[in-house]
């Protein structure tokens, strides 16, 4: 059982029968008076933010949740498949669950899963991944004209602004946190 | 950490404060730290020294002087507080106290005034800035507005109602103290009884007690209050706040006994206490006391 004093900012707590995770975190105590604990967070089965002020006496259930290392398979339609490499356990998860993240699954890729009791519902990527321009228009050495950056398209059908010497073919680096390119690699 | 130029800043201030009470024939005391037997305080949880306690506030041992007969005394020192952290809370942080005899709330309200004014003066701060680092004017007279004054033109319920439902530190955090002190300081006063346990209650009006909050840009600075000086009902209040505590779940501490024996000699007296920290904070433009400390307690480790 969590209690107000354990209250900060990335603390995942039960409450109303979801698990969230708290945003900000601000310690407030007037003049002597109790102490009020204002905290934003994070439905993490949602993704919905609210706000819930608590005071010194309130109590908290920890989040029921834990992270698993799976390697991502394949994807079929909407379906995204991954597997656990130490059970052999797969479970698929939607294109709406993973959101930004199936942008940048490449088969193999070793993410990490997070479950709610047994239901996952988000992952974590590592942070970057290489991946190979699948469409880029063609680059004029000696070209000054135009833009400094422009847009190309990677193997998983992702869109992503690079600088104008990027072509089909070359492998990229991309932050799979922000989805910007970071630099052309060399494999 | 803090940098080169706030720890110079915070230096020159503290000095200033020093120069301004010594100029005023106040004398610097200090006080024991670790004691036995602290003022019982519903909110306010000590940190344990073995079997002693270490001070939240040295105000106990600082009325039992001026009981002694001194007149104008002040003292800067380190007071603790546990589990209180946050953007304005440290555990340890610098406390800056003094009291005055034959004197009440108000005098302590014009002492705030001019020490603001001629510690920022004198250490050649550029504008002072609230938390939201909007500019303040430090320039007296500044703004007073008793407790019922501000719970009715911003809270929208009475102070009596809000504690009656348990709601008094909600309302004044989310509505009324975001208005107070905005261009100008401000001196929130008058507060009900049953939050100023050491505080005289206010001649001709037994539910008001002579206590001040000073604020600015919606900080609260400092808290001064006309010291109460009727044993029996201080210890009858003791007796209040000893009981909320075991409600809170804590332990209830012992009597201050020697300090309720020698409350007897005390004739009027005012006292106040105001966070250095917070004070170093606002006069040079910054946002949370862990830009204006040497080392905060995560940084310990």
């Amino acid at each position: 059982m969590y209690t107000a004093s354990d209250l900060r900012k990335g603390l995942k707590i039960m409450m109303d029968g979801n698990p969230y995770i708290i945003t900000v975190f601000d310690f407030s105590k007037p003049g002597k008076g109790q102490a009020l604990y204002k905290c934003k967070m994070r439905n993490l089965i949602n993704g919905n933010s609210t706000e819930r002020t608590f005071r010194s006496n309130d109590k908290f259930e920890p989040a029921p949740l834990e992270e698993r290392p799976m390697q991502y398979l394949y994807s079929q339609g909407d379906e995204y498949h991954f597997m656990d490499n130490n059970s052999y356990e797969q479970l698929t998860m939607t294109r709406e669950q993973l959101d930004d993240n199936a942008n940048f699954l490449i088969d193999n890729m070793e993410v990490s899963v997070l479950f709610f009791n047994v239901t996952p519902i988000d992952i974590t990527l590592p942070i970057f991944v290489n991946l190979t321009v699948t469409q880029a228009d063609p680059w004029v050495k000696g070209d000054t004209s135009g833009s400094d950056t422009k847009p190309v398209t990677v193997e998983t059908g992702y869109v992503v602004q690079v600088p104008p010497f990027i072509e089909e073919g070359d492998r990229i680096q991309i932050d799979t946190r922000t989805g910007d390119y970071i630099t052309r690699v060399k494999e | 950490m803090i940098s080169a130029t706030r720890l110079r800043q915070r230096s020159a201030i503290i000095g200033a404060v020093r120069r301004f009470f010594e100029d005023r024939a106040f004398l610097e005391v200090q006080t024991p730290v670790r004691l036995p037997v602290l003022a019982p305080e519903a909110w306010i949880a000590p940190e344990t020294a073995g079997d002693h306690f270490l001070q939240t506030s040295p105000e106990l041992c600082m009325k039992r002087l001026l009981a002694a007969g001194h007149s104008s005394l002040f003292q800067i020192c380190p007071c603790f507080r546990k589990g209180e952290r946050g953007r304005l809370h440290l555990p340890e942080f610098l406390m800056l106290e003094w009291y005055r005899r034959d004197h009440d709330y108000l005098s302590l309200m014009d002492d705030c005034e001019e020490l603001l004014w001629e510690v920022a003066d004198s250490c050649n701060l550029a504008e002072p800035r609230d938390g939201e680092r909007q500019p303040l004017s430090l320039e007296p007279p500044w703004e007073r507005i008793t407790v019922a004054e501000a719970f009715a033109r911003f809270g929208g319920i009475g102070p009596e109602e809000a504690l009656a439902a348990g709601k008094f530190e909600e309302v004044l955090v989310e509505r009324v103290e975001p208005n107070l002190g905005r261009e100008r300081p401000c001196f929130l006063y008058d507060y009900p009884v049953e939050l100023a346990s050491l505080a005289r209650l206010k001649p001709g009006n037994p539910a008001v007690a002579e206590r001040f909050e000073l604020y600015l840009g919606g900080i609260e600075l400092a808290n001064g209050f006309s010291e109460l000086t009727d044993a029996a009902e201080q210890r009858r209040r003791f007796e209040l706040e000893r009981k909320a505590i075991v409600r809170a779940g804590r332990e209830a501490g012992p009597m201050p006994e020697s300090f309720l024996r020698e409350l007897a000699a005390l004739p009027a007296a005012a006292g106040i206490a105001l966070g250095l920290d917070r004070l170093v904070m606002l006069l040079t433009g910054g946002a949370s006391l862990e830009e204006v400390v040497t080392f905060t307690p995560e940084e310990l480790l």
